[in-house]
């Protein structure tokens, strides 16, 4: 075998590689290895790419993959569970990054003669990666800040922003028309990418923390095209592959989340939660009731004496860190004869998903984690239902206001069960920012509180029970 | 490689992309956006190739060099983390009924 068929050797089994992975990847019990036959098929790739034709500056290369390894596995070891999705939004700027860097190299790497005026077909596939990996780039930048809480979560508006976006749209088109052809190419292609990041900013802003899953997942799948794209400009085989793959897995995975949660998605990335309107509504229509507030102790006997509990858990509980509790009082109620559930609907937390990993991690035992399909017939037998830290995902607005903005989506029946307590770090709104009737129900007791330690409480109680 | 051939991959892939997934259930869909995320750090293989035919020429130097480290970043971090939510999937014994459903 001559060195010039390695990379395409490589490429190809590098692919079905992927391609099995990602297979894998949708099974819980081969998810592991998915995810491992996916990582040696990159180092495949990679090593087919030193065999390329023309290749120099091998320890340049092998130092710069030392620079990137040594910090990509600290963060990705270090990391707590609970930051996951900032964390998967970070690594997935630094693709986008990667893939606007090798556009712009590919870019003025063509030779002067290759200029025709007009459209430039070779030139597409460059133009349109330095934009959108330029976009994932500064996009999930803005989303790791907002998960991280670098950035304001909420909902950012100003005024003529539609319009601003607009004209940065306008002038992402002119660049990318005169780039190709101009004598001044250089310039309009770093104004192509300035422009691009700058729409990446000012698209995620707006953007409510609740939709942050559906943000990241969309800008996964805009890393993925342009991953691909750059392997149409370098004619890759590994990279068009690869690229497409997660490109289109990660819109239909997107798709999967928008309807999950009953929204479109031209909703999610043009108009977001919590318009004033609607806010505004709300807090009349429920300004005038009272929160019953419940101990600890009573919550726990609550507890104690219920044959069956359901526990529904939200972004309060990882933010809390108080899954290992959770499980304890789970433990805990089993011992005493009850049957305990955990209900997780599919967008708790900020990923689709999120729950179950946390819970995972705290050794709950799968079985137990039900859909909402699965459990929402269950509501109505239950004696306690114990929310902690989840809101929007159990207010019944989504089923009976026509004008909450959560309105149509589907929601857990907790509102059947018949005693609802509720443990909550405040009295404000949720982080959509839209009132919940729930909590005002006469079967509701809140416990305000930290998660965790109000869980911790809630376990030495029932023990003392 | 002709574009058209490009294409013709291209758009097989997006078929492939979207059967592959198509029935993942929703408790493992943050290690798949995780691990589709690694997945696309193939961008590294660009950089790598872009800073090796680099020769004299500093711009594209700089540019293969940078992208590089940031390609790694995304391959390593994302297939660790990955890695890391799945561990603790795989250490639970008698799931799989709920799993096989």
């Amino acid at each position: 075998m001559t060195t010039a068929s390695v990379p395409p050797a490589a490429y190809l089994i590098a692919s079905l590689l992927f391609i099995l992975g990602l297979k894998r990847l949708s099974n819980p019990r081969t998810a592991r290895s998915g995810n491992q036959m996916a990582a040696v098929g990159m180092v495949l790739a990679i090593i087919g790419t030193f065999c390329l034709p023309n290749m120099g500056h091998f320890g340049w290369i092998i130092v710069a993959i030392a620079i990137g390894t040594v910090p990509g596995w600290a963060l990705a070891r270090g990391v707590k569970m609970t930051a996951m999705p900032q964390m998967v939004s970070l690594f997935n700027g630094m693709g986008g990054a990667c893939a606007l860097f090798i556009s712009l190299g590919e870019f003025w790497k063509r030779p002067d003669a290759a200029k025709p005026p007009g459209i430039d077909l070779e030139a597409l596939p460059m133009l349109l990666g330095i934009i959108l990996g330029a976009i994932s780039f500064s996009g999930s930048l803005i989303a790791f800040g907002k998960l991280q809480g670098l950035v304001s979560e909420k909902s950012l508006r100003w005024p003529g922003q539609k319009v601003i976006n607009a004209l940065l749209l306008l002038g992402i088109l002119i660049c990318a028309f005169q780039a190709p052809s101009s004598d001044q190419s250089s310039n309009w292609i770093i104004g192509l990418a300035a422009i691009s990041l700058v729409l990446g900013v000012l698209q995620v802003l707006p953007i409510g923390g609740a939709d942050m899953p559906v943000v990241i997942s969309v800008l996964n799948s805009c890393t993925g095209v342009a991953a691909a794209l750059t392997g149409f400009a370098m004619q890759n085989m590994s990279m068009i592959i690869a690229g497409t793959l997660v490109g289109a897995a990660g819109a239909l995975l997107t798709l999967l989340m928008c309807q999950a949660m009953n929204r479109s998605l031209a909703k999610v990335i043009f108009g977001s939660f919590g318009g004033g309107g609607a806010k505004a509504a709300a807090a009349a229509q429920t300004g005038d009731r009272t929160m019953r507030e419940i101990t600890a102790a009573e919550s726990a006997i609550l507890l104690a004496y219920a044959r069956k509990v359901i526990v529904v858990p939200g972004y309060g509980l990882a933010v809390a860190q108080a899954q290992h509790l959770v499980h304890e009082l789970e433990s805990q109620l089993e011992k005493r004869g009850a049957e305990v559930k955990y209900a997780i609907h599919p967008v708790a937390g900020r990923m689709p998903g999120h729950m179950n990993v946390l819970l995972a991690e705290a050794d709950v035992p799968y079985p137990k984690l039900l859909d909402m399909e699965e459990i929402n017939p269950e509501f109505d037998q239950a004696d306690v239902v114990l929310i902690i830290g989840a809101n929007d995902v159990v207010n019944p607005a989504a089923r009976t206001d026509a004008g909450s903005p959560i309105y149509g989506m589907p929601i857990l029946n907790a509102d059947h069960a018949k005693n609802i307590i509720v443990i909550k770090r405040g009295r404000g709104a949720g982080f959509a920012g839209i009132e919940n009737a729930l909590f005002y129900d006469a079967k509701t007791r809140m416990l305000f509180g930290d998660a965790k330690s109000m869980v911790q409480e809630l376990v030495t109680e029932v023990k003392a029970v | 490689m002709s574009a058209l051939a490009m294409t013709y991959i291209f758009i097989l892939a997006i078929f492939a992309g979207v059967e592959v997934i198509s029935r993942v259930p929703t408790v493992l869909h943050t290690p798949l956006m995780s691990g589709a995320n690694a997945i696309h750090g193939i961008v590294l293989v660009g950089g790598i190739a872009l800073l090796g035919t680099s020769g004299d020429n500093k711009l594209l130097f700089t540019l293969g060099f940078v992208a590089v480290i940031l390609g790694t970043l995304n391959v390593v971090g994302g297939f660790v983390v990955t890695d890391r939510m799945l561990e603790m999937f795989r250490a639970k014994p008698s799931t799989k009924d709920k799993e096989q459903k």
